[in-house]
């Protein structure tokens, strides 16, 4: 039997929740204040369930490793967040936003997890406007929609390019009010390095004061991990210079499986990497393919400047191989386009590993718009184009400024360049329908768990299910345990269990600086990037992942010989806090290249080569994939495959096509 | 590793910790290309520093592209450096001139004490959001969010005083060390909005007293914070302020 339980509850998809909720047990307050939560991770989905759950009763403590709360990289989406409002009159529904998620996920999610995020959508927005969140509005001063890839109704709401930074500054606004109120106790600038099990439960964890570098003990009768996805195992990513898996992966090596870990997105509209010194990549958000036109030359090493290419020489791959979607479509096929042209040689800019995206057939359509609302009956080109820039400003402007910087080209005169990037991860710790992973008493919560994504995320819905599992989803599941827990008293963290927990993480920062090797962390960090990005990016395969194994397991040697770690443990030592990330990157990226070799079929992200169609789509193996990998650990760098099937009762499993 | 052809020389402030004294150290750095980052020019002199066996300067950053309000320098005398609407981590090497000195200090302000060279503690921001910078609603209270029309300015007024990133180039850039355009950015967010108008008496009060508290000093309209300040936040936000803070204080 399989050592997977999902817990999803019985009866009718549309009904699972609304049962669940009415059936759980319940805390009663008395005893909610006995009980102790440790919230590691402060962004969107942190920051939510952390305020939801001090409201609640429960003493709660937070830890992120930034110097506050409101640094945490949720900050940085950039496009919306998804809600079946249904406030367009243009038939969206909480089962359309479902079925768009588990399509857009290549039919590797869980169906009740979604339904139920599709379902609370719509409270989200509720919640955020109501806590002050300025979300985009129309002159009649009701809520803005745009429309975002892989669906075709507008449900996206958006604050300008900025809506991560209102709705985390939103989350960490409420969170402050419980640290205010002393209802949450925050620990900023520490980070979490062990999670410690006393009898087969999580107990709390390990974490070192980042600035005097003091390992602390920290007791909880619950542990929720909402530390985020672990995309700079690439090194080149969207990720913030921080972002890292080390938490996840401490609670993965003590027992919580992993569930997906090969399924990585990559975002198709990011400015191209520049030079060897590039340290981060940035993204462009992707509510601007709903304006700009995507294309290259047709003719292969066009040397001419974009301008100068006329537009019968122009081909809008995307609107020419998916003409139902245009240049809409889910991010994993847009980026693979995007490979695929460049591949072939009709790629642009001075690295040739680029594409346009035009904002002139936008500017004019929209100069020709605001024309008309401003009467003028015979606009010059120059006015259009005038009117028209402004418009694309208001909706854009920061994304356009923010290209500029980076680049030092106009892109309201030139098209911009762009290429695709590490964004996202849709793999994360297994969790079960109460976002509880293998260990009793730890959950995984927003992009540090696997369930809602599949194979591949949609535009605009990680900041929903950050916001859905943080506000409504753990402050029903959580009492599920905690209700059986009201007797167990605070735990001295002078067990043994703490004890042997701190000496583990200990051993582990001794063993760095005992090195004194030549190669500076961020060596390594770039060499494991390489060998990911080469062997286990956009495009994969059996003899690349195989070597990938190969070469991550001779780095790992080399790391653990020869880095070099300066500084003391006892001090703010930002090199320290790097090298411990990287060592786990290094064992995570190894999991990543197994679990991307077992699954040989192409699926959203996870493109195997040898698994397409004669037109290079992806192709599905539905009969032997459709399961979640769940892998555990087993020491000693080995791991056990467990599988947990997917059941699709409410959707026809089918191939996904967006032509 | 070479990247690029300009040759610059750094000088850095080091500090070991908050208890001792701190001092300019110069860097030579080369090769640097102008399509760096000032950061990404800070990542290769720290490898240098590494290789060579010196401990690497410590500062301050996250994102990496404008938006976490971590990174917090002072170039030349100016937070986030010579270019407006930008944060370090934005300002690219090619807004320097080969064989340039470039002078790199910590944000200066007694509220932000030095963690470490350039790292400071910026924790008091969260002290003062603690105090008020909040509506308070609980989860699951909320009505239909269309429920509450808000005309457009309001609403595009309350999300520009909003885009404010917290990193304190206002405190550091201000002659007396004045947290107000900080403080009255979130106070204009929540008062330009209907929600945030059931509190607007007692977040003024407690928010202004809690910045007092703090020790940042108070502001005489010079406006090299509106001038510094990366995300653009208005002086007329500090004139809100102040108005909110005078009614409250007539009300009770």
């Amino acid at each position: 039997m399989s050592k997977l339980d999902s817990k999803i509850p019985e009866g009718p998809l549309e009904q699972k929740w609304e049962k669940y909720k009415s059936s759980v047990a319940l805390v009663n307050p008395a005893n909610k204040r006995s009980l102790e939560v440790i919230v590691v991770g402060s962004g969107l989905a942190g920051a939510s369930a952390a305020s939801s759950l001090a409201e609640m009763g429960y003493k709660v403590k937070v830890f992120c490793f930034q110097d506050s709360a409101r640094r945490a990289h949720s900050i940085a989406a950039q496009g919306g967040i998804n809600a079946a409002k249904n406030y367009q009159n243009d038939g969206d529904s909480t089962y359309r936003l479902f079925y768009d998620t588990i399509k857009g996920g290549d039919y590797r999610a869980r169906e009740a997890n979604v339904y139920r995020l599709a379902s609370v959508s719509a409270n989200i927005i509720d919640q955020c406007v109501a806590m002050g969140v300025p979300l985009a509005r129309e002159y009649g001063g009701m809520l803005s929609n745009r429309s975002f890839g892989g669906t075709q109704v507008q449900r996206t709401f958006y604050a300008a390019g900025q809506t991560g930074q209102q709705l985390l500054l939103g989350a960490y606004s409420g969170l402050q009010r419980q640290v205010g109120l002393g209802t949450v106790e925050m620990f900023a600038r520490h980070e979490m390095l062990e999670v410690v099990n006393i009898e087969g439960k999580c107990r709390g964890i390990i974490a070192r004061d980042l600035i005097s570098g003091k390992l602390e003990r920290h007791f909880g009768h619950a542990v929720l991990l909402c530390t985020g996805g672990y995309g700079n195992v690439f090194y080149l990513s969207t990720n913030a210079m921080g972002s890292n898996v080390t938490a996840a992966w401490k609670a993965h090596k003590k027992g919580a499986f992993f569930g997906n870990p090969c399924f990585t997105q990559i975002h198709p509209t990011c400015i191209p990497v520049s030079g060897d010194h590039q340290s981060k990549l940035t993204l462009m958000s992707e509510s601007l393919r709903n304006d700009g036109r995507i294309w290259v030359p047709k003719k292969q090493g066009d040397t001419r400047k974009a301008n100068e290419i006329p537009e019968d020489e122009r081909d809008y791959y995307l609107e020419r191989r998916y003409p139902a979607f245009g240049n809409l479509v889910p991010r994993d096929v847009a980026s693979r386009a995007a490979k695929e042209r460049c591949d072939a040689g009709y790629g642009v800019g001075n690295s040739k590993m680029a594409v346009y995206l035009d904002y002139k057939a936008a500017i004019e359509r929209y100069g020709k718009t605001q024309a008309k609302k401003l009467n003028i009956s015979n606009p010059t080109a120059e006015q259009l184009r005038v009117f028209g820039k402004q418009v694309v400003e208001e909706k854009y402007g920061n994304l356009f400024e923010m290209y500029e910087q980076i680049t030092g080209e106009n892109p309201y005169e030139v098209p911009m360049r762009i290429y695709p990037a590490v964004h996202y991860t849709m793999g994360g710790l297994w969790v079960d329908y109460n976002l509880m992973t293998t260990v009793p008493g730890l959950y995984a919560l927003g992009e540090a768990n696997f369930s809602d994504h599949g194979a591949n995320r949609l535009g605009a819905s990680a900041l929903m299910q950050g916001l859905a599992d943080g506000y409504f989803v753990i402050p029903y599941t959580i009492g599920a345990y905690l209700s059986k827990e009201i007797s167990v008293k605070a735990i001295s963290t002078d067990h043994e269990a703490f004890v042997n927990a701190e000496k583990d993480a200990q051993a582990i920062i001794d063993k760095l600086f005992a090195i004194k090797g030549t190669k500076s962390v961020d060596h390594f960090h770039k060499r494991l990037g390489k060998i990911m990005w080469d062997k286990c990016g956009m495009a994969r395969n059996d003899k690349g992942l195989k070597e990938a194994i190969t070469e991550i397991r001779a780095l790992r040697e080399e790391f653990w010989k020869d880095v070099r770690v300066p500084g003391t443990a006892n001090d703010f030592n930002p090199e320290l806090e790097k090298a411990g990330r990287v060592a786990d990157f290094i064992e995570l990226g190894e999991l990543m290249c197994m679990d991307a070799l077992n699954r040989s079929e192409s699926c959203g992200g996870h493109f195997r080569e040898e698994s397409q169609t004669e037109e290079g789509e992806a192709m599905r193996k539905d009969e032997e994939f459709a399961y979640v990998a769940a892998w555990e650990n087993k020491g000693n760098h080995t791991y056990e495959m467990h599988k947990e099937e997917l059941k699709f009762e409410a959707i026809k499993i089918a191939a996904r096509s967006y032509k | 590793m070479s990247h690029g052809n300009m040759n610059l020389t750094l000088k850095i402030w080091r500090q070991k910790n908050d208890k001792e004294t701190g001092k300019l150290v110069t860097y030579p750095v080369k090769d640097i290309s102008p399509d760096m980052s000032f950061l990404e020019m800070f990542d290769v002199l720290n490898e240098e520093l590494i290789n060579k066996g010196e401990e690497p300067i410590a500062f301050d950053h996250d994102c990496r592209e404008g938006i976490c309000g971590m990174c917090s320098m002072f170039i030349n005398g100016r937070p986030h450096g010579p270019k407006r609407g930008v944060t370090t981590c934005q300002l690219h090497m090619r807004s320097f001139k080969n064989g340039d000195t470039i002078v790199v200090e910590p944000w200066r302000a007694a509220a932000f004490p030095v963690i470490k060279d350039l790292t400071v503690d910026r924790s008091a921001f969260d002290r003062i959001i603690a105090k008020g910078g909040f509506i308070s609603v609980n989860t699951g209270n909320a009505q239909d969010a269309n429920n509450i029309p808000i005309p457009k300015p309001d609403a595009d007024a309350s999300f520009e005083a909003a885009a404010c990133i917290g990193c304190g180039a206002c405190v550091a850039t201000c002659k007396n060390s004045s947290a107000m355009l900080f403080v009255s950015a979130k106070i204009s967010q929540l008062a330009l909005l209907p929600q945030g108008r059931v509190e607007a008496t007692t977040r003024v009060k407690n928010m202004v007293a809690q910045m007092d508290e703090e020790g940042f000093g108070n502001c005489t309209n010079t406006g090299a914070c509106e001038i510094e300040c990366p995300k653009g936040i208005s002086l007329e936000n500090i004139a809100r302020m102040n108005r909110e803070y005078f009614v409250a204080n007539i009300k009770s």
